[in-house]
């Protein structure tokens, strides 16, 4: 398969991925019992305020009924029809606005300008995130396979594992138990600023961390096994040069691939890392929006998200094949 | 040396019968997959009995024994609504156990069928098959079970098991398809067809069996990876509306980290995440170099 149907076939699949998950999310969130309306609105708002809601949030269109069903004492609004709301939240993706923030307050801005207040904040806790793991790991991944077989070997296993089954739920609370309420060396939860960073970026590299550690040393004892290493070694070189020039280079690209197509995972990490260090970001504004049945932004964040999702990978991927001539791909 | 290469041995000596060999030691297992094997046993056992051996109800409010710190009443204290943590503990296993062991046999009775299905067969069913796969894997998956559950007001475990179904049967289709695609040739599968054997018998007699083992070091791990999912979605508040869930005890932890004497409780429900995950791990690890050597030569 030529590289150009490649890129097409996965372009394509990642739109049909993310647009299925829309339809599902749209579907599943409007089978939720009760009015969103009611929701949002609280329960002392005028039916003024409710209709503007409604509106806002696109369920309803013109005064098609003129009788007065509820017997309320004005005129019935039909509620627009699934169909038609899905067509309107497409039309919202094209445009770019994700549809609408209700209820209006604030100069009623989009969805898309909420997410972008509060994104930069979760790409930066995954970037820290991925460079602390890959960091971490790598030293600790190369002195195992280097000192294979002896204790510090066996103690970076140890060490991995165990950063593999620790929960960010666990890793959380326990970083600010230790950092922030005993000895104080970082700001806690809802501060600001590059330092409040450090310790949910820890949390949320530390299962990374672990993964490529593991992925490094068995790349390295694979690579080291190799005739060129053994020829680079039998003609005398330093075990330094070996190592970095011959070993090193050869090992790293499957654990830098696999760390890039961790990214995705790396976002939806963030979710509960955001929960715990209460960091605003693209998590929170979601959880937030479900548990207020804010249907627009719901929609929005899954987006977001998904789309971030699937283009990385697809960036990973092409970039792996285009490093290593060896890959082409079934 | 392989034993392909070991020349026949001498005629053998009127067998002077070999001491029969403990099942331990013909399990031929390493240290750590036994290490893993008790760490989940521990934890499936609980979650048979720990209910039963739950010294206080894990739900009765007793509001004038809030925050407690350890006692001979209460072993782990209590909560903020004076409940007995060791019984939350022990009743949140048995929900954890629930849940990890229906999804796990749930996905990976759908994968394998599913999977067998697709490289047996080729062709089209293959090509759809495959497709939904990609689709499927192509998506952030907790994201994915998050908008299902969150479509429900009160989820019970049933809608939290069929969440978590939604995408968890791919990887054991994956391994499924991948296995049937190379045991379809073999000469045996072949005498089976021209046997006249049924496309239903070869499949359920004949490749299902041998595909089995890789199966069952996917649903090894698989099981560590639901643990966290189901704990991710309780601590998000998306889980069963019960307070004894793990993840539902730390979202509770995390909210109370900062009264003095009241942060260890975050890190009970935790441990025994990382207990259940980490067994799951080290069982899964030794299974595979244990069941296929392949990919031995690859391992961490």
């Amino acid at each position: 398969m030529s590289i150009g149907s490649f890129i097409l076939r996965r372009i394509g699949l990642g739109l049909i991925a993310v647009l299925g998950v829309s339809v599902l999310v749209f579907l599943n969130l409007h089978m939720i019992p009760g009015d969103p309306v009611d929701h949002l609105a609280g329960g002392e708002a005028t039916k003024d305020q409710r209709d503007k809601i409604a509106d806002c949030m696109g369920l309803q269109q013109g005064y098609l009924v003129a009788r007065d069903a509820d017997h309320d004492g004005d005129d019935d609004r039909v509620r627009t029809s699934l169909p038609a709301q899905f067509v309107r939240f497409l039309g919202d993706v094209a445009d770019g606005s994700l549809g609408h923030q209700c209820p209006n307050t604030r100069g009623r801005p989009t969805v898309m300008a909420r997410i972008l207040e509060v994104l930069p904040n979760t790409l930066w806790l995954a970037i820290t995130g991925m460079l602390i793991g890959i960091l971490l790991a790598l030293p600790i991944g190369i002195v195992a396979a280097v000192r294979q077989g002896t204790w510090i070997d066996t103690a970076a296993t140890v060490f991995s594992l165990s950063g593999m089954s620790m929960p960010v739920m666990l890793m959380g609370p326990l970083l600010l138990l230790w950092f922030f309420v005993d000895l104080g060396w970082f700001p806690g939860p809802t501060e600001t600023g590059p330092a409040s960073l450090v310790l949910p970026a820890f949390a949320i590299g530390t299962h990374l961390m672990a993964m490529l550690a593991r992925m490094t040393r068995s790349s390295m004892v694979e690579v080291l096994g190799e005739d060129y290493v053994r020829t680079a070694r039998a003609k005398g070189l330093p075990t330094r040069v070996v190592l970095a020039k011959h070993a090193l280079r050869n090992a790293l690209l499957p654990v830098i691939t696999v760390a890039g197509l961790q990214f995705g995972s790396m976002l939806s990490g963030a979710i509960i890392t955001e929960k715990v260090f209460a960091r605003p970001g693209i998590g929170l504004l979601l959880l937030d929006a479900i548990a207020e049945r804010n249907y627009p932004v719901v929609q929005g964040c899954v987006l977001v998200i998904a789309v971030f999702y699937v283009s990385v990978n697809l960036l990973v991927d092409l970039a792996y094949g285009l490093v290593d001539p060896r890959i082409r791909r079934a | 040396m392989t034993a392909a290469s070991t020349p026949p041995p001498a005629p053998p000596a009127p067998p002077a019968r070999p001491p029969r060999r403990s099942w331990v030691a013909r399990a031929n297992l390493s240290p750590s997959t036994w290490i893993g094997l008790v760490m989940l046993s521990v934890f499936v056992l609980l979650g048979i009995f720990g209910p039963l051996l739950a010294p206080h109800s894990a739900t009765a409010v007793d509001l004038d024994h809030t925050f407690q710190g350890p006692s001979g009443a209460h072993w782990l204290g209590t909560d903020k609504n004076g409940i007995d943590t060791l019984s939350q503990l022990l009743n949140g296993a048995r929900s954890a156990l629930l849940v990890s062991l229906s999804v796990v046999t749930i996905c990976a009775t759908i994968g394998v069928v599913v999977g067998t299905a697709a490289g047996y067969l080729h062709g089209l069913v293959d090509d759809v098959i495959m497709r939904v796969v990609d689709i499927l894997q192509a998506f952030p998956g907790i994201l994915l079970n998050i908008a299902v559950v969150a479509a429900v007001a009160r989820p019970g475990l049933g809608v939290l098991v069929a969440a978590l179904c939604i995408n968890g049967w791919v990887g054991y289709a994956r391994v499924a398809r991948g296995q049937a695609l190379s045991l379809r040739e073999r000469d045996y599968v072949q005498a089976a067809r021209a046997l006249g054997a049924s496309n239903r018998r070869i499949v359920f007699r004949h490749l299902i069996p041998n595909l089995m083992a890789p199966i069952i070091i996917q649903m090894t791990f698989g099981f560590g990876t639901i643990i966290l999912v189901e704990a991710s979605l309780s601590f998000l508040g998306l889980g069963p509306q019960v307070d004894y869930t793990w993840g539902a005890m730390l979202d509770q932890g995390t909210t109370f980290l900062w009264k003095e004497g009241f942060g260890y409780y975050a890190l009970v429900p935790g441990l025994a995440i990382a207990w259940v995950v980490l067994g799951a791990n080290l069982l899964g690890d030794g299974l595979r170099d244990r069941l296929d050597p392949r990919q031995r030569r690859v391992r961490g």
